[in-house]
């Protein structure tokens, strides 16, 4: 345990004290409030009775934040160790490989979740200059932050796949935005496939993240959802263990 | 403490680093792996290390397997790889406190070791230097007081020395010597009188292959036959030539005119014995001017001739 902490700790610093994180940060927050200009413009000329939070995951921006972001946080992840040599000191030391992994996630996740705070900033400009109390309610906001977490874990665990299997960081990112967009075009097609009898359907249906997304914005939790998102990211974090593994039976 | 039997590393792709080794290091040793680039000694190393798998044989460090007792090993192993991988973002103090967490030493015990393995290795003034700003000499000394941070039984370094200046190589050779006794160490190089200053015993590995292993002064001596012995002096053509022929301990000898009245004598002794005492009496008697009386220091190039000729003529 001390061992993941140390790792832990690592990762964040190599976040948080570079200016990268920052960088990143700074494009989140750029985006989300872009974003919202061009939201409440929007609402400003044709008025709107659902929380605006519902409507944030309506846009593409959501999308598009997710889409960009995602790549550059995780591409450093495992690619730089690999390019710097450092992978080998690291992986010379009695540490294991789950706690490597597991370590990388989670400072992923944790900065992923930082990034996003701004959202709240915009939310409250919402709230107090609207008088729409539904922007700021405890319901919707923990609704949205899970929807946001748990599609976080998803393009984020790809993410860490795709730096495991590459050695240069900007093939990590690109792998990573594949997938992603493959993701996404994979719910897209979902969202405008109507559901019916064919199995086929019913399968496309879990990959509907944009009506899944809408569901957590307004505060409702499908479990279905969740379970979803949780086994596709142990899925991607299972098969990156495996690539970091695989060294030792090359 | 190191127990190596018919390793072989063959890589994706078919090529095979290294082919069948057999070796065993005693605990306590210096032991120099010395080899061309591309001999397999940094494979060698990495499997040493747990880093990567063996193909075939088996690897043991302090009796635990490499692969099966991964944990076990690494723990005990001290490794420093090639080019010397640092985190260059991080402070010195930093790094190796992180790095002897990761180690698995306790909070309390970690600072401890860090401040003894820096005033070991000389960081003692650089420690809230970032690492990327530092010297080559330095960064090398960071690498090194890593590999000793948590008192491993057995140190593995990878070049320690390439690419430092004599000065800093000298640092860091009195460093890796300074740890015999103690712990035991394998180095590898490219450079013979590091491994003849440094190293109890040498590995000679070639294409894969240990060809040799030996102390560094048997090797010498095995070489000595192969060395020659360079002079000149100032005397007739005529009778140089017939004092050489006549001399029982030259093979062999080959004159060519230098500046001058001075010639230059390349002598090639029989036995392997040193001609130069024989030389300087032959010219003291006869009253010729010497001035030049060198023993050529034989290669590194040549020990590979010499270890890898009996390979070749077998092949033929």
């Amino acid at each position: 345990m001390s061992i993941f902490l140390t790792l832990l700790r690592r990762e964040l610093a190599s976040f948080f004290l570079s200016l990268t994180g920052y960088v990143i940060i700074a494009a989140i927050t750029l985006l989300v409030g872009l974003s919202f200009v061009v939201l409440i413009a929007g609402v400003g000329n044709d008025p709107f009775t659902a929380p605006v939070t519902e409507m944030f995951y309506g846009t593409f921006y959501f999308w598009l934040i997710l889409l960009l972001a995602t790549p550059v946080i995780t591409m450093r992840l495992f690619a730089l160790e690999k390019a710097s040599g450092t992978f080998e000191t690291l992986m010379t030391t009695p540490v294991g490989d789950l706690q490597v992994v597991l370590a990388k996630f989670t400072a992923a996740i944790f900065f992923y979740m930082v990034a996003w705070l701004p959202l709240l900033a915009c939310l409250f400009l919402v709230q107090h200059f609207t008088n729409q109390s539904g922007a700021l309610d405890a319901g919707t906001m923990s609704g949205m932050y899970l929807g946001i977490f748990l599609v976080g874990c998803v393009f984020l665990s790809m993410g860490c796949l795709a730096s495991a299997i590459s050695c240069s960081q900007m093939t990590a990112a690109m792998i990573s935005f594949v997938l992603g967009v493959s993701l996404f075009s994979l719910a897209y097609l979902a969202k405008s496939t109507p559901v019916n009898g064919h199995w086929q359907t019913q399968v496309l249906a879990y990959f509907n993240l944009f009506d899944q997304m809408h569901d957590f914005a307004r505060g409702a939790l499908d479990t279905r959802a969740v379970i979803f998102y949780a086994s596709a990211t142990f899925l991607f974090l299972f098969l990156t263990l495996r690539v970091v593994e695989s060294r030792r039976w090359k | 403490m190191i127990e190596v039997a018919n390793l072989t590393k063959r890589y994706a792709g078919g090529r095979t680093a290294v082919d069948d080794i057999s070796f065993t290091v005693a605990r306590g040793e210096i032991v120099g792996l010395l080899g061309p680039n591309g001999a397999g000694k940094s494979t060698t190393m990495r499997v040493l290390s747990g880093f990567m798998p063996a193909t075939s044989g088996t690897v043991k460090v302090g009796g635990f397997d490499v692969f099966h007792d991964s944990d076990e090993t690494r723990r005990r192993i001290g490794y420093m790889p090639e080019n010397n991988p640092l985190h260059p973002e991080m402070r010195v103090r930093e790094y190796l406190k992180f790095r002897a967490r990761l180690k698995g030493l306790g909070w309390k015990k970690s600072r401890e070791r860090v401040t003894t393995v820096m005033e070991q290795c000389g960081l003692t003034d650089v420690g809230r230097r970032i690492i990327g700003q530092l010297s080559k000499g330095y960064k090398q000394r960071v690498g090194l007081a890593d590999a000793l941070v948590h008192d491993p039984e057995l140190i593995i370094l990878d070049e320690p020395t390439i690419g430092l200046d004599p000065q800093q190589i000298r640092s860091v050779r009195a460093l890796i010597k300074s740890l015999a006794g103690k712990h035991t160490v394998l180095i590898s190089t490219h450079i013979l009188p590091e491994v003849e200053m440094m190293c109890g015993r040498v590995l000679i590995m070639f294409d894969g292959r240990v060809l040799a292993s030996d102390t560094p002064e048997n090797l010498q001596r095995r070489m000595a036959g192969g060395s020659q012995v360079i002079a000149e002096i100032a005397a007739p053509l005529a009778t140089l030539r017939t004092v050489w022929e006549n001399l029982p301990e030259v093979a062999q000898f080959d004159l060519a005119a230098g500046e001058g009245e001075f010639f230059r004598c390349a002598l090639t002794p029989r036995d392997g014995e040193d001609l130069r005492p024989l030389i300087y009496n032959l010219a003291r008697v006869n009253g010729w001017p010497l001035r030049e009386l060198t023993r050529s220091r034989h290669s590194l190039e040549d020990i590979y001739m010499q270890v890898t000729r009996p390979t070749t003529e077998e092949v033929e």
